[in-house]
């Protein structure tokens, strides 16, 4: 029923919204897409990546170079990135079999910059200077212009988060979220670690891969310098924002960073915040150094998010939630605190 | 030629080096990698920048206030806000050090903008000092010099004063530390103190070698990482060393196979290290506790 509301309001949005906020939703689905892979790898897994802008330069790549190169139609490269983006995921779990939390912090750092760097050194991938992405097609439907890749890239969202919401009531899920408590504990349970954190990696990087080709489609254009160590650092801000493990959370989480990430450029149009924000800049900052407030803003988030509620959202949801009903806590979530049972199960008036 | 790659070399790992002696110190301590190092001393040199060229002051009033700058910037930023994460996670700090240095990149950006300035400094990166067939540049001279005396005055810091071994002692055991009397909250801060400024050393003479903007320790902040990794995490002395060997075979790999892909070298150094010898080079042993 709720699915059914929701799909209703999807497939009408197009018609309500004007044209160039449909394009600011695509940005935010596309987000949507790596905030959950990063669920399944950071949330569910308790693995850290800060390189998954690296997946994303893959995806973008292998996607438009499916096309020009090998003249295979965007239904077909898509999924195909995303395959190939996966294999590289399994590639980077590998290290990570062995490593922990610093190290594999470091390593997956070094990955995402070593990407860049090798497309933007390599003339095969048009070095610096970036890809044109050739015109897409789906069947006989042309895929320019915002609203048909709106049913695209809001459709692929659609579809990954319930791959991801089935996922994590799985036997899958389950051996992800044990490695993340205990790995040893884990092993000791039978879960195979090797294989669940390979496959964790892989899954991750395939959502990203896949959000990667749908970006190049909405942009028309990519370069490696899209795909900076910045925006991974971005992408880990969406789920520890959004809160770590919940799926609700991280699209919650993703849908405010890549707003704040695109409407970065022009933080003075915002309504009574923005010319605010502008005559300070001017007096003690600098005007050109604006959209770097958008940077100050996630760093802050970050940080807070850990210090007031390291749940992020989805805890902020709980509590609301324990407050509205009156002391009831919510044992839904995965990593929430134990229901108080001294509290009545008061109903709510 | 190979001369002058070694010597070239040396300079660079001793900015390596640097940062990353700055990182150990404190990943000891908290076991976390402080990724706001970077961010931090780039903050700090562009305090020293303000100061000499807005307030026209000499280059040693800035760089004095710069380091006192880094100083209370690194011990900040452990009494503020990395103590008060409530049951801390290895991955809750990692991601609080990469918030703090998203918001300080952010601020920066803010302030100064993208712009390239040129750094002031008192001996220039043009000025070259010839031994033999080797020529070095007056300020790779300066920063070997510098960054050597600075490295053993805090290895001597280490070992021989109260307050140095009374860090030590908390890196080994924070619990054993508190109970024979050392206030290892206090250490714990003026070890990020003390990090800070050696990474602002760092970034103050990195900016003259290139110009000073707000990415300016992004490349030497993966190296130290590189180099600390090469040497070990947990050995000072090592990733010293792991630095300036750093430093040699990303010169030579430049020199002989591909300067287009240099800097990939440090990406390929930290795979081979953790694939084959996780602890380092120079590191004792390595256990996996339960």
């Amino acid at each position: 029923m709720k699915l059914a509301i929701l799909l209703v309001v999807l497939i009408t949005l197009p018609l309500v919204l004007p044209g160039y906020r449909i394009f600011t939703v695509n940005y935010m689905a596309v987000f949507v897409i790596v905030g959950l892979g990063m669920n399944i790898l950071v949330g569910d897994t308790g693995q850290v990546s800060l390189g998954h802008a690296g997946f994303m330069a893959i995806g973008a790549y292998t996607t438009v170079l499916m096309m020009t190169e090998l003249g295979a139609p965007f239904p077909l490269a898509l999924p195909a990135a995303g395959l190939v983006t996966a294999g590289f995921g399994f590639l980077l779990g590998l290290p990570a079999l062995r490593l922990q939390g610093p190290y594999l912090a470091i390593v997956t750092l070094g990955f995402g910059l070593a990407v860049t760097q090798i497309i933007g050194h390599s003339a095969f991938f048009g070095g610096h200077m970036g890809l044109v992405v050739p015109a897409a097609t789906l069947g006989p439907i042309s895929l320019s212009g915002d609203v048909p890749q709106y049913y695209v890239i809001v459709g692929a969202a659609l579809v990954l988060a319930l791959c991801a919401r089935n996922l994590s009531v799985t036997r899958v899920g389950r051996a992800f979220r044990a490695i993340r408590d205990s790995e040893i504990a884990a092993a000791t349970m039978g879960v195979d670690v090797a294989y669940y954190k390979t496959l964790s990696f892989a899954l991750s990087a395939a959502f990203a891969g896949i959000a990667g080709g749908l970006l190049a489609l909405m942009t028309g254009f990519i370069s490696p310098g899209v795909f900076t160590f910045l925006l991974s650092l971005m992408f880990l801000a969406m789920v520890v924002f959004g809160g770590l493990g919940s799926i609700p959370g991280a699209i919650l989480g993703s849908i405010v960073m890549g707003y704040l990430n695109l409407e970065m450029d022009a933080f003075e149009e915002l309504p009574l915040l923005g010319p605010a924000l502008e005559s300070f800049s001017s007096r003690f900052m600098s005007s050109a150094g604006l959209p770097n407030v958008g940077w100050v803003v996630t760093g802050l988030l970050i940080v807070l998010t850990i210090l007031v509620e390291p749940r992020g959202l989805h805890g902020l949801w709980i509590r609301l939630g324990a407050i509205v009903g009156g002391g009831r806590g919510d044992g839904a979530g995965s990593s929430g605190p134990p229901a108080d049972p001294s509290g009545p199960p008061a109903g709510v008036s | 030629m190979l001369a002058q790659v070694l010597a070239g070399g040396l300079s660079a790992g001793s900015i390596y080096a640097l940062v990353a002696l700055a990182l150990v110190i404190t990943y000891k301590t908290t076991q976390v990698p402080n990724f706001a190092q970077g961010e931090m001393a780039m903050v700090s040199a562009f305090v020293a920048y303000v100061l000499m060229t807005d307030f026209e002051t000499g280059f040693f009033v800035a760089f004095t206030v710069a380091i006192v700058f880094a100083f209370v910037l690194g011990y900040g930023f452990e009494a503020v806000i990395l103590r008060r994460v409530r049951n801390p996670t290895h991955l809750s700090l990692l991601v609080v050090t990469l918030g703090f240095q998203l918001a300080l990149f952010g601020l920066a950006g803010w302030k100064w903008g993208a712009e390239q300035r040129r750094f002031p400094f008192p001996v220039s990166a043009h000025e070259v000092l010839r031994m033999g067939d080797v020529t070095v540049s007056t300020l790779g001279v300066a920063t070997i010099a510098i960054s050597s005396v600075l490295m053993v005055g805090v290895f001597a810091f280490f070992r021989f004063t109260k307050l140095g071994v009374a860090m030590q002692a908390t890196q080994q055991d924070s619990m054993a530390a508190r109970i024979n009397g050392v206030p290892t909250r206090r250490v714990v801060g003026l070890t990020f103190g003390i990090s800070s400024v050696i990474g602002a050393v760092a970034a103050l003479l990195t900016a003259p070698l290139i110009t000073l903007d707000t990415t300016l320790m992004w490349d030497p902040l993966l190296k130290g990482f590189a180099a600390a990794v090469l040497g070990g995490l947990n050995t000072p002395v090592g990733a010293v060393l792991g630095g300036y060997l750093l430093g040699l075979i990303e010169n030579l790999f430049g020199a002989y196979i591909s300067v287009e892909f240099k800097s990939a070298v440090a990406f390929l150094i930290i795979v081979l290290v953790l694939w084959f010898r996780p602890s380092g080079l120079f590191a004792r042993h390595y256990k996996r506790k339960v």
